[in-house]
C-alpha cells in the first residue's frame, strides 16, 4: 500500500514516521505527476493558504480533486479545511467533502490546547481516550449530505468527520506516538 | 475532558505547522496581506526591516502594539513579533496583543547583557536565535519551541546563515558520533545543558523546528538552506527591500517547496527585478554584526 503526503508545506515528515511506524510505503507529493501510483493521500497540517495557492500555481486542484473522487483521503487541520467546500473564506480549496469548517475557531495561539476525545466511536480495538493537539485548529462547523461526525468534544463542536473515503480532523494525530487514526486511515484505504 | 493551554508540545507543535514553509519581515497591513498573498506560513511584524534598522543606528525596541494588532486583523495566517533580547515586559506586552510567536531577537537591541528570558514562563511560543549547537542547547533550555540559525540580518549575504546552519548540523552530527562517555565533556565545552544534548543526539535533530535567517534574498539561496537541512526559512530585508517585493515573495515560497527540484529553480529565478541591495559580511566590522548578541 502506497500512501502519499502532500509536502508542498507544513507538518508532512511527521505524518510520515507514523505511516512509516505502521509499514506503509510513503511518498512526498509536490506535483500532479506524483499522484499516479498512489493509494491514498494525506493532506498534513500547515497554512492552508500557503498550500492553496501552491496548489493553483502547480496545477494540483483538479488533479488532487480527482483524486479525492476515487481514492481515500485525509486531511488534518489545513488538510481539512482544504478538503471542505466551505470555509468562510475566497480561498483555493477541493471542494470535496461535504463540510463547512471554520478557521482559527478557538482563536489564536494562545488559545491552541490539548485534550484527551472520546473516540469510541471509530471501533477501534483500543477505545481509550486519543490525546490530540489542537493548534490553532478549525472545527467542523456543520455538515452536508453523507457526512457524519466521528469525533466531538464534549461541548458538541466536531472535530473529526468522515464523508464516504475522506476522511477530516481538525487536530494533529502526527504529533502524537498514537497511530490508531492513521490505521484508522489505512483501513478506509483497503476498504475502497 | 481537560483542556491544557501553553503546553511545550503545543507551543512547539505551531512551529512544525510552519515548516518548510516562509516567514516574512512586513511593517504594514498592506505588506502583510502581499505576504499572505504570496504564500507565506507567518509574518513577522516590525517596524523596521533589519536593513533599515542597520542603516538608521540608535536603540531598536519592540514595535509599537498599534502596528502589530493592525497586522494582526490583516491576515488570517500566525503573526509573530519581536522582543528584545533579556525584556521580558516587551514579551509580556506582545502576548497580551495575541501574536502567535515571539522573536526573542539579536535585530533588535539587547536589553541584557547577561541574560535572556525565562521562556517556559510564558503562553505564547518563543523562537531565538542560535549560531551554533551550544546557543541553540541554552535557548531551548530557557524554553525556546522553535530556533533559527542567526546568519547576518540585513545583509542579503547568505554566506553567514550558511556558515551558522553548517555549525549547528556538524555539532549535532558530531555529538552523534561521539562514544556517549563523551557527551558530558562536550556539553560542559559548548555550555549546554546536557539532558537536552541527550535528547538532540537521540533525536539526531534539534528536538525543536529549524528555521534559517539573516541573509536570504534569492529563491537560490532559499533552497540552498533547505538542501543544507533546516526546516524552513526567515526572509526579512530580502522581500521588502527589493525592486518587485510580491514576485520575489511568490518565488521565493515556491524556491522553499520545490527546493530539490533545479529546473522549477530556474523558472521562478526569471525576472524577478533587482535583489535587495547587499553589504558584504566578509568586510563589515565585528562591532557591526549583529550575530554576536545572545549569550
Amino acid at each position: 500500500m502506497k500512501i502519499g503526503v502532500l509536502a508542498l508545506q507544513g507538518a508532512f515528515a511527521e505524518h510520515i514516521v507514523m505511516l512509516k511506524k505502521l509499514g506503509a510505503e510513503t511518498a512526498e507529493i509536490r506535483l500532479p505527476q506524483q499522484l499516479d501510483d498512489l493509494d491514498g493521500l494525506i493532506i498534513p497540517g500547515g497554512e492552508s493558504t500557503t498550500m492553496g495557492k501552491l496548489m493553483v500555481d502547480y496545477e494540483l486542484l483538479e488533479p488532487l480533486r480527482e483524486f479525492g473522487l476515487a481514492h481515500a483521503m485525509w486531511g488534518t487541520c489545513a488538510g481539512a479545511i482544504l478538503l471542505a467546500k466551505d470555509a468562510h473564506r475566497e480561498q483555493p480549496l477541493l471542494n470535496l467533502m461535504d463540510i463547512t469548517v471554520e478557521r482559527n475557531a478557538f482563536g489564536r495561539q494562545v488559545d491552541s490546547f490539548e485534550a484527551a476525545l472520546d473516540i469510541s466511536s471509530l471501533n477501534l480495538e483500543s477505545d481509550a481516550p486519543f490525546h490530540a493537539f489542537f493548534i490553532r485548529a478549525p472545527i467542523i462547523e456543520s455538515m452536508q449530505g453523507e457526512a457524519k461526525a466521528l469525533v466531538t468534544l464534549p461541548d458538541g463542536r466536531i472535530v473529526a468527520a468522515q464523508d464516504g473515503n475522506l476522511l477530516a480532523t481538525s487536530f494533529h494525530p502526527e504529533l502524537t506516538g498514537d497511530t490508531r487514526f492513521h490505521e484508522y486511515f489505512l483501513s478506509l484505504v483497503k476498504e475502497n | 475532558m481537560e483542556e491544557n493551554t501553553g503546553s511545550f508540545a503545543v507551543k512547539k507543535g505551531l512551529a512544525q505547522m510552519l515548516k518548510g514553509g516562509v516567514i516574512m519581515d512586513v511593517v504594514t497591513p498592506e505588506q502583510a496581506k502581499i505576504a499572505e498573498e504570496a504564500g507565506a506560513c507567518a509574518v513577522m511584524a516590525l517596524e523596521r526591516v533589519p536593513a533599515d534598522i542597520r542603516a538608521d543606528g540608535g536603540v531598536a525596541r519592540m514595535s509599537d502594539p498599534d502596528m502589530i494588532a493592525g497586522i494582526i486583523d490583516a491576515v488570517s495566517i500566525p503573526v509573530m513579533a519581536k522582543a528584545r533580547i533579556g525584556h521580558f515586559v516587551e514579551a509580556q506586552i506582545l502576548e497580551s496583543l495575541g501574536v502567535d510567536y515571539i522573536d526573542e531577537s539579536e535585530v533588535l537591541t539587547p536589553a541584557d547583557n547577561d541574560y535572556h528570558i525565562y521562556k517556559h514562563d510564558f503562553k505564547v511560543p518563543f523562537v531565538c536565535g542560535c549560531r551554533n549547537l551550544g546557543e541553540a542547547m541554552r535557548r531551548i533550555g530557557e524554553g525556546a519551541a522553535m530556533m533559527r540559525t542567526k546568519g547576518e540580518a540585513g545583509t542579503g549575504d547568505v554566506v553567514e546563515a550558511v556558515y551558522h546552519a553548517r555549525t549547528v548540523l556538524g555539532d549535532i552530527r558530531r555529538l552523534q558520533s561521539m562514544p556517549i562517555e563523551e557527551v558530558m565533556t562536550f556539553a560542559k565545552e559548548i555550555g549546554a545543558p546536557f539532558e537536552i544534548l541527550m535528547e538532540t543526539r537521540e533525536l539526531g535533530r534539534l528536538p525543536v523546528v529549524n528555521f534559517a535567517a539573516g541573509g536570504i534574498a534569492t529563491p537560490a539561496d532559499a533552497a540552498l538552506m533547505m538542501q543544507l537541512g533546516v526546516d524552513g526559512l526567515f526572509v526579512g530585508s530580502g522581500i521588502f527591500k527589493s525592486g518587485d517585493p510580491a514576485k520575489r515573495a511568490a518565488a521565493i515560497v515556491k524556491a522553499c517547496t520545490h527546493y530539490n527540484d533545479a529546473s522549477i529553480l530556474a523558472e521562478v529565478s526569471q525576472n524577478l527585478g533587482e535583489a535587495m541591495v547587499g553589504i558584504n559580511v566578509s568586510t563589515m566590522p565585528e562591532e557591526e554584526k549583529l550575530a554576536g548578541r545572545g549569550w
